[in-house]
């Protein structure tokens, strides 16, 4: 039954066409056989933008509040890629990057357990940092300590060659567990300090011993 | 969510708070609710990188937790909540105009950090304000905290509710967190802020002194970022665990008042919007928010309230009252005689009829004056035939069976099929054309957000385009500033300066024009937005 009357199959559609409007022979549009171009000219252009103050300073807001959510610790930015061979300017490019992550704490209370990242790794690298800062603080103050009081005993007894020696080799033994302590663990940057620091102790035994050889 | 809404999320979530929160976002909007573990699985994302995200998400408000039944914490984001993003600008400009530039600094850092306790924010917009202000002043944290007082007071600004964690639990419930009392463990299952008693109330904090101004070093970027931060404080302000965020509802209401505000204005005349605006002011504390009109005003209230530079007689008042009344718009009921006549503004019939404009003008823009007669027509009368609409709208046949089937192609219009027998036979049936104005509106909303998803790529490529050109011209004057500090003479700088060749400068120039033009487009689309949302969610949500 369908189709019947109609065309012999060629244009066979469910409802009659002359209601929409379509007469028998008119002339139709040619059927298109592509699909429609990405970018087709417009027939009409659009409005032009609104422009004022408040366009302007609302574009102002929007361009800041957008440069500043980038500086913001919300900003995620992914890990970055392991290099094949470690570069001397690493040092002093990758810090500035991990500064802004760790910076901000939530309040732990407001969310689930499961969410809290304990902040480890940069805690390792500072800890023992600290630690030997605190090393190094402590044995500075403990061998300045030490130093002192040697000296006050120096000033108050008879020097004889005995307690001098002893002395001496107290301080060696001294020096040599400060440099000992030096090179293991003052690769970088402390170098400078432990050289600078001259506690003359060197200097009363030294002169102490030539006095000694040169009274003959 | 609609593939253009979480397309367009998808976006603004990499451009504020890069791509690892773009993903874990967009996969939680597709997804629904989802644990911890489906998410690291689904989306091959180290698990530090999820809970960073997730955290990030929840402290702005885009994603919600809650325990499910089977033991396990869900998180579910929301992409209504992701696409305020783009209106960010216009709460920060309305706070602007309302309560001035510390309003203003206010909104925007809570708008960037998602919440803040009062006392923080006290401190951070202090100290912006004091960062530009002249040497030697610096702003009083008494001043900021009033302003932020009365913005909690107009309920711009509301406190998030409170999270209490029963041990592994974590289940948001209303109760009184004023400090001294520990929250009772009810388990209600309501997190709306406003079911909370003390959404709005302003708590005691100690907080004085003034804003402090940062050492001006020679990296001007290097200050902002440490007056931003908001530095960890072992003092305590009395107000620990109280949050802040902007009321998001607040500012639609405001803005849908000043939509028909400007329409009144732009359609009658200054006078007319003044009563219209005075009669909304009236009914803000008094009608909810959903309300279909305001409360009834006697027109002897509204004569009352006028505003003092606006002092009409009663007799001219009672005209323009009438005159609103009659307008086709229907912005303005009358609901009864007493008192002199009582009156409504109705929101609902309000916010429909100025979305059918925006329909209609959308038409127009598009496919031409006639066409829009077309469908305007068919708004008016519903249903007509073929026949019917070359006859009203007085358009020959042939270019009016064009236009429809234009229209119709775009969805636009539908065709309505009545049969005359019970065998829906083509040749005794009626076809009808017809417009939708929901399903239009909805259509129109998607087109839109799939408009606001194309400006955003078009501008990251073209920043991407021309980025070499862009680290150039940014390290240059890095170099200049850095010249100018240490005063160096105009010799040099002239040589800085002409490190970029003229032709570069004018493709930057062109860059900048381009970038501004799509960021004040992204603008503009939102306000449709706006529009057409406030429309269909007024429908939907139906009250009275």
């Amino acid at each position: 039954m369908a189709g019947r009357g109609r065309g012999r199959g060629r244009s066979q559609l469910s409802f009659n066409i002359e209601v929409v409007g379509i007469s028998k022979g008119d002339n139709l549009p040619p059927a298109t056989l592509q699909p429609t171009p990405l970018f087709p000219p417009m027939e009409h252009k659009p409005v032009p933008l609104q422009v004022g103050e408040e366009a302007e300073y609302m574009l102002a807001l929007k361009q800041e509040f957008r440069g500043a959510m980038k500086t913001l610790p919300y900003y995620i930015r992914p890990a970055a890629p392991k290099k094949d061979v470690e570069r001397y300017s690493d040092k002093y490019q990758n810090s500035e990057l991990t500064d802004g992550t760790m910076e901000w704490n939530p309040d732990w209370r407001r969310l689930p357990k499961e969410l809290h990242v304990r902040v480890k790794r940069p805690r390792r690298e500072k800890t023992p940092a600290v630690q030997r800062q605190g090393a190094q603080a402590r044995v500075d103050t403990e061998d300045i300590i030490h130093k002192l009081e040697t000296l006050e005993k120096k000033e108050e007894q008879v020097s004889s060659d005995e307690e001098e020696g002893e002395k001496k080799k107290q301080e060696e033994e001294e020096q040599e567990g400060e440099e000992e302590y030096d090179e293991e663990e003052f690769e970088e940057e402390t170098d400078y300090i432990m050289s600078y620091f001259d506690n003359g102790e060197e200097f009363g035994g030294d002169s102490d011993d030539n006095m000694d050889e040169a009274i003959y | 969510m609609a593939a253009q809404e979480v397309r367009l999320c998808g976006l603004l979530l990499q451009e504020h708070f890069g791509e690892v929160v773009e993903k874990i976002g967009i996969h939680l909007l597709r997804s629904g609710a989802l644990n911890l573990r489906a998410v690291v699985q689904e989306t091959n994302t180290s698990l530090d990188l999820v809970k960073k995200s997730l955290c990030v998400l929840v402290q702005h408000g885009m994603c919600t937790f809650e325990r499910s039944r089977r033991g396990v914490v869900e998180y579910r984001a929301s992409c209504e909540r992701v696409l305020r993003i783009l209106r960010y600008p216009r709460y920060i400009y309305t706070a602007k105009s309302l309560y001035g530039d510390t309003g203003e600094l206010i909104v925007e850092e809570i708008l960037q950090r998602g919440q803040m306790t009062m006392s923080s924010a006290v401190k951070t917009v202090a100290d912006r304000l004091t960062h530009n202000m002249e040497d030697g002043q610096s702003m009083d944290y008494a001043e900021v905290i009033n302003s932020f007082t009365k913005l909690v007071e107009t309920h711009f600004l509301q406190r998030c509710p409170p999270v209490v964690d029963q041990g592994t639990a974590a289940t948001a419930e209303p109760s009184s967190a004023g400090g001294p009392d520990s929250p009772a463990p009810t388990v209600t299952k309501s997190a709306q802020p406003e079911n909370h008693p003390d959404c709005y109330k302003v708590p005691q904090i100690h907080l004085t002194g003034r804003g402090k101004r940062s050492r001006s070093s020679e990296d001007g970027e290097g200050d902002q970022r440490a007056a931003k931060r908001a530095k960890v404080d072992n003092t305590e302000h009395g107000d620990e665990g109280i949050y802040w965020r902007v009321n998001f509802e607040r500012f639609h209401l405001h803005f849908r008042d000043q939509v028909i505000i400007s329409a009144v204005a732009s359609k009658l005349d200054q006078t007319s919007s003044e009563i219209v605006r005075t009669m909304l002011r009236m009914s803000e504390v008094t009608t909810p928010p959903n309300a279909a009109y305001t409360q009834p005003l006697s027109a002897n209230e509204i004569f009352r309230s006028l505003p003092p530079g606006y002092s009409i007689a009663r007799p001219i008042l009672d005209q323009y009252l009438t005159l609103l009344v009659d307008d086709p718009m229907e912005f303005v009921g009358k609901s009864g005689d007493s008192g002199g006549g009582m009156y409504v503004v109705n929101l609902h019939r309000a916010l429909a009829n100025l979305a059918k404009a925006t329909l209609e003008s959308v038409v127009q823009e598009r496919f031409g004056s006639r066409s829009a007669r077309i469908f305007r027509l068919l708004l008016r009368k519903r249903h007509l035939e073929q026949k019917q609409v070359e006859d009203f709208a007085m358009i020959p046949a042939k270019e009016a069976k064009d236009m429809l089937y234009t229209l119709l192609s775009e969805n636009l219009v539908q065709l309505q099929e009545i049969p005359k027998t019970p065998d829906h036979a083509p040749s005794r049936t009626f076809y009808l054309y017809t417009v939708n104005q929901l399903s239009t509106a909805r259509l129109l909303l998607q087109n839109c957000y799939k408009t606001v998803g194309n400006l955003i790529e078009r501008r990251l490529f073209e920043t991407r385009e021309n980025k070499r050109h862009l680290e150039k011209s940014q390290r240059i004057e890095a170099i200049l500033a850095s010249l100018q500090a240490s005063g160096a003479d105009q010799a040099q700088l002239q040589e800085v300066e002409e490190m970029i060749t003229a032709p570069e400068r004018q493709q930057l120039e062109t860059l900048r024009h381009h970038i501004n033009k799509l960021d004040s487009s992204e603008n503009q689309v939102d306000e449709t937005i706006f529009l057409l949302e406030a429309y269909t969610s007024s429908t939907t949500k139906a009250s009275h």
